[in-house]
């Protein structure tokens, strides 16, 4: 007996909608069994990772804190996604807002410079991203480079572009030989919603965000024309879409959307500039991205449940001395579960005899 | 004369961890098997390779070790790619993903450990030749196989009929499935290669590199591997020559850096990441005229039956 894919006629609503929690369990269990082999004991580990963030105050405005940046790469990354364009260098781009956005607050450093700053910064963020993001755009659309490891290259240089800038031209001079600017002015900071807490105005803008990615997708043609192109390019070109247009377009606004998370994480929860703003948020929201299945509301939801692994891991590290790493296996193990289950959508399992004489033993 | 030597061993190290793990991800493509990754399943074989070397005091065992790692790696990637039918470029990019959290946790014991690096060769008279005995003669085992590998490869892909079919698979699945060849195991087969040689191409950088194990030494090496197979047209000869023209790019930073020449070092390790971003530009642009990839590349496929 063999068990074989078999392609369903229509794809399975009831699967689509719950193979997100069908993954998550399995990552649990999976994550059960891990720390059993780490020697710890499971059930206080998963209490400390998934049920401790969520019960206090200042642990759950965190949680909001880390979901701002991966929401709202998430979004730009689900567009591109959608549309077939493979952008996976969201990481670079939301490091190279941050220098962006920086370079303004350094220049206005202790001068009276007024209200303008931040919005300032935020803008020239978003523009930086998105330039940043059209150059592997432009490489595809023109050259036919391939955009995932180009994309993925920019990365490690716009790392090594801020790494020069914080040990280099923009260092604090007052900062013990610490690789970091001086902290940023009260006007060039992202101001809080809650006085003493942590929750600040980014917050605001990701649920703004989704909200009009939510429109876009939903309500109008640009919308449309991304998902078609995507899902059935053949049909898009007979309809007259524009491809290479929706690739431009879609790794932009994605550019643009991880710059903007960049400059607001640096001017709000960090304050200044310096290497390591990110524990990985480009990476970790290709997983909010497909584990919210490319829809902005779903991935607002996965945005939140993977801010609480960061806290929750951060937390177990402390409690239980369990290593941070667990965090990215994690995150990792979720994302093939998410798409092992995603694949259910569109196949289904069947169990086939085969129906020859010559039987090649158990198969 | 010292310095062209130096030069050239040093061009030579840097550029073996990429050769092996072109070669492998260049079997894995032709088969039509896009897998992405490559950089998981390096820092995985880098941190078990550590491990099993450390463990045993045999850099051999921790070769074995890196080469487990990276086909047990593989095989996920294999199980969700081919058997699940899963986008392989999502799968691909989970795959790096899981690898580094899981080399975080394996290496954690290991950092800060050093190991006596694997021996070179050393065939007196030979060896001793001025500029050409320590290139041609004093290498470690992982060059030598490299090279072995890489021409065992060209043999097998043009040469035997186990290649053709690798190839048939790689460019027309539906049609080689057609004929009766087992299309999954084939490409199950190659992903398994292409893991092995990651797992090794990994293991190598803290078994004969550097004799220590950090978190993320692979230092997007997979990336530019996957690189290296568009830059060599999925062509193992070319593949050489990429290679170690990306060895010399790295090893030319290096030098610069220890030159004093006046550019921030940053910049210099730049290099070979933007060095890859050009390649893929200039490349993909020559090559309009039509695509040399495997034409069924990272393609799903489910049988009929």
């Amino acid at each position: 007996m063999q068990l074989v894919l078999e392609k369903r006629t229509e794809r399975s609503n009831t699967i689509a909608l719950v193979s997100p929690l069908i993954a998550i369990g399995l990552t649990i269990v999976t994550m059960t069994i891990l720390f059993a082999i780490l020697g710890k004991n499971p059930f206080l580990a998963l209490q400390a990772y998934f049920i401790a963030p969520l019960t206090d105050s200042y642990s759950l405005q965190e949680i909001a804190v880390k979901a701002t940046p991966l929401v709202m790469i998430a979004i730009g990354l689900s567009l591109c996604y959608l549309a077939n364009a493979w952008n996976i260098g969201a990481e670079g781009q939301f490091l190279i807002g941050a220098v962006a956005g920086s370079w303004i607050a350094v220049k206005t450093q202790g001068t009276d410079a007024g209200a303008w700053v931040l919005p300032a910064m935020l803008v020239l963020a978003a523009v930086a991203g998105a330039l940043y993001a059209l150059i592997p755009a432009i490489c595809k659309v023109k050259f036919g480079a391939s955009e995932i490891l180009t994309s993925l290259m920019l990365v490690y240089v716009a790392d090594l572009f801020l790494d020069y800038l914080v040990r280099g031209p923009w260092r604090d001079p007052h900062g013990f030989n610490f690789p970091t600017t001086a902290e940023f002015d009260p006007v060039a900071t992202v101001p809080l919603l809650i006085e003493g807490g942590r929750l600040h105005l980014g917050s605001i803008i990701a649920l703004l965000v989704v909200a009009a990615a939510a429109i876009l997708l939903g309500r109008t043609i640009k919308g449309f024309e991304i998902r078609v192109v995507g899902a059935a390019p053949r049909a898009a070109r007979f309809g007259g879409f524009n491809a290479n247009q929706l690739i431009i377009l879609t790794f932009a606004v994605s550019g643009a959307l991880a710059g903007l998370a960049g400059i607001i994480e640096v001017a709000g929860p960090v304050g200044h500039l310096q290497p390591g703003i990110s524990p990985g948020y480009g990476f970790t929201a290709i997983i909010v991205a497909f584990l919210g299945r490319l829809n902005p509301l779903g991935i607002l939801i996965a945005g939140l449940f993977l801010a609480l692994t960061f806290i929750g891991g951060e937390q177990a590290q402390i409690a239980m001395k369990i290593p941070l790493d667990v965090t990215k296996v994690f995150q990792g193990i979720l994302l093939f579960y998410v798409l092992a289950c995603d694949s259910l959508i569109l196949y289904r399992f069947k169990l086939v005899v085969p129906n020859r004489q010559v039987t090649r033993g158990a198969g | 004369m010292e310095l062209v030597e130096a030069i050239i061993l040093s061009v030579l190290a840097a550029s073996t961890p990429l050769l092996i793990a072109a070669t492998g991800e260049l079997v894995t493509e032709r088969s039509g098997v896009l897998n992405l990754g490559v950089e998981g399943m390096m820092i995985v074989g880098a941190a078990c390779g550590f491990g099993g070397a450390w463990l045993t005091g045999s850099i051999f065992i921790g070769a074995l070790f890196g080469i487990i790692a990276g086909v047990l790696m593989s095989l996920i990637f294999a199980l969700m790619a081919l058997g699940l039918a899963v986008n392989q470029v999502a799968t691909g990019l989970a795959l790096t993903i899981l690898g580094v959290g899981l080399s975080g946790l394996i290496g954690a014991g290991f950092v800060g450990e050093r190991l006596t690096p694997a021996a070179h060769l050393h065939i007196p008279g030979l060896t001793d030749i001025p500029l050409i005995g320590r290139v041609l003669f004093g290498e470690d085992a992982f060059v030598y196989f490299s090279i072995a590998l890489i021409i065992g490869v060209w043999w097998f892909l043009y040469r035997t009929r186990a290649g053709l079919i690798l190839r048939a698979c790689g460019d027309n699945h539906v049609s080689a499935h057609a004929l009766g060849y087992p299309v999954l195991r084939i490409r199950t087969l190659a992903v398994m290669f292409g893991g092995a040689c990651a797992g090794l191409a990994g293991a190598y950088l803290p078994l004969a590199y550097t004799p220590f194990f950090i978190p993320g030494m692979t230092a997007g090496r997979g990336w530019i591997a996957l690189a290296l197979v568009v830059f060599a047209s999925w062509r193992p000869g070319r593949l050489v020559v990429g290679a170690y023209l990306f060895g010399a790019v790295t090893i030319l930073q290096l030098h610069a850096q220890g030159w004093g020449v006046g550019i921030p070092s940053q910049f210099m390790s730049a290099l070979p990441y933007l060095a890859t971003v050009i390649v893929l530009v200039l490349l993909s642009r020559a090559r309009t005229g039509g695509s040399t990839a495997p034409a069924a590349l990272g393609t799903v496929f489910v049988p009929d039956r």
